[in-house]
């Protein structure tokens, strides 16, 4: 078993990058996989209460790197999905506490065991950035339809490949349907035609996101959410297999479940 | 009147097509690192330099950055000047 380790980043910060790791992980491990994720936002910890692990933190990152403790105690099992878990950030410390060869190591001693190592990114184009994607396989860029977080996007892409881990696959969070069919909020293809990368998902807007980050429950688990199936689809094509994008057409609302209903399995 | 007054000053266009204009002119200086100023001031140079080896028309001359996927080059056209109006200037 050699994991692919898939770092997910963006330029712009709270555009979705912790709750997409937190729901890939966990639509991996739902199928089955092996995954760990790591939490490489250090001073700004966050993966942990999204995933609903922030009580079982003993140790972290920086401890395991700074020889405090063996890896495995820093690995915290989900409660749900056996084979799914987390290495925490830590909280009181800088970005500087860690160094890209500490993540190339950390990844190169959790690869052996597992399938996938997800790796959040703190936002921007400093050492955390580097630290993150350093151990990277594939790099996955989160973007809104929204200019300045496409603008930073396009920085942050710009960086990746200049790092020779390009080319980044891009995410685009938040699309609010009708929005884009009235001409105010730009569509994936505007945000694609743009940046010029692969798309490997389109994430809706999604009131459920918000209410399961409450839970600390990933919307992924969550059979009936838009989000949650976007996701899910996303890790499959982590996995190679092709998967129709779903349909941006409606927002969820009374006509679009009626829709489904009449057409179940449709509009996916 | 209002919808008239509205296309004329360019404000009936929707938002996001707006966005997506000046998304466009803002990545291509970012990835290029050069300002529209900075670009002005090297199509003169060039011309300038052009102008010293042979006639041209500055008018006629176009420079501009294209793109192609996430690749850009600077993309100049520059026509000598037809032979008859060469004589005859
Ligand atoms: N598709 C979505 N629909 C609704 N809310 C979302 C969606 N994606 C993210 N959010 C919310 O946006 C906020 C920022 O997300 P987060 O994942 O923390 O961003 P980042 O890690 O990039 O800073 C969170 O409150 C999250 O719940
Ligand atoms: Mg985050």
């Amino acid at each position: 078993m050699t994991a692919k380790v898939v770092t997910v980043t963006s330029g712009k910060g709270g555009v979705g990058k912790t709750t997409a790791t937190a729901n890939l992980a966990t639509a991996l491990a739902a199928n089955g996989a092996k995954v760990v994720c790591v939490d490489a936002d250090i001073g700004l910890r966050n993966l942990d209460v999204v995933l609903g692990l922030e009580n079982r933190i003993v140790y972290d990152l920086v401890d395991v790197v700074e020889g405090r403790c063996r890896l495995r105690q820093a690995m915290i099992r989900d409660k749900r999905l056996p084979e799914l878990y987390l290495i925490p950030a830590a909280q009181t410390r800088d970005k500087n506490a860690v160094s890209p060869s500490d993540m190339v190591r950390l990844c190169d001693e959790l690869r052996g065991e597992h399938d996938w190592i997800l790796i959040d990114s703190p936002a921007g184009i400093e050492r955390g950035f580097r630290n993150a994607i350093a151990p990277a396989d594939i790099v996955l860029v989160v973007t809104n339809p929204e200019v300045s977080a496409v603008r930073d996007a396009d920085r942050i892409i710009g960086l990746i490949e200049a790092e020779e881990k390009g080319p980044a696959r891009l995410i685009i969070n938040r699309i609010k349907p009708s929005m884009v069919k009235r001409g105010e909020m730009l569509s994936a293809d505007d945000v694609l035609e743009l940046l010029a990368v692969d798309l490997v998902g389109m994430i809706p807007e999604d009131e459920n996101v918000v209410v399961s980050t409450n839970r600390g429950m990933p919307v992924a688990l969550d059979e009936r959410s838009k989000a949650g199936q976007a996701f899910r689809n996303i890790a499959r094509r982590l996995n190679g297999e092709q998967v129709p994008f779903m349909s941006m057409n409606d927002d969820g609302g009374f006509l679009g479940r009626l829709a489904r209903l009449v057409r179940p399995g449709g509009n996916r | 009147m209002n919808r008239f007054l509205d296309r004329l000053f360019g404000r009936d266009q929707r938002s996001a097509q707006l966005a997506k204009e000046r998304m466009k002119l803002v990545l291509i200086h970012d990835r290029t690192d050069l300002s529209p100023q900075a670009l002005e001031k090297l199509k003169d140079e060039l011309i300038s330099v052009i102008s010293r080896y042979i006639e041209i028309d500055p008018k006629a001359v176009t420079i501009d950055i294209a793109q192609e996927g996430r690749e850009q080059r600077l993309v100049a056209d520059i026509p000598f000047k037809p032979a008859a109006r060469r004589r005859a200037g």
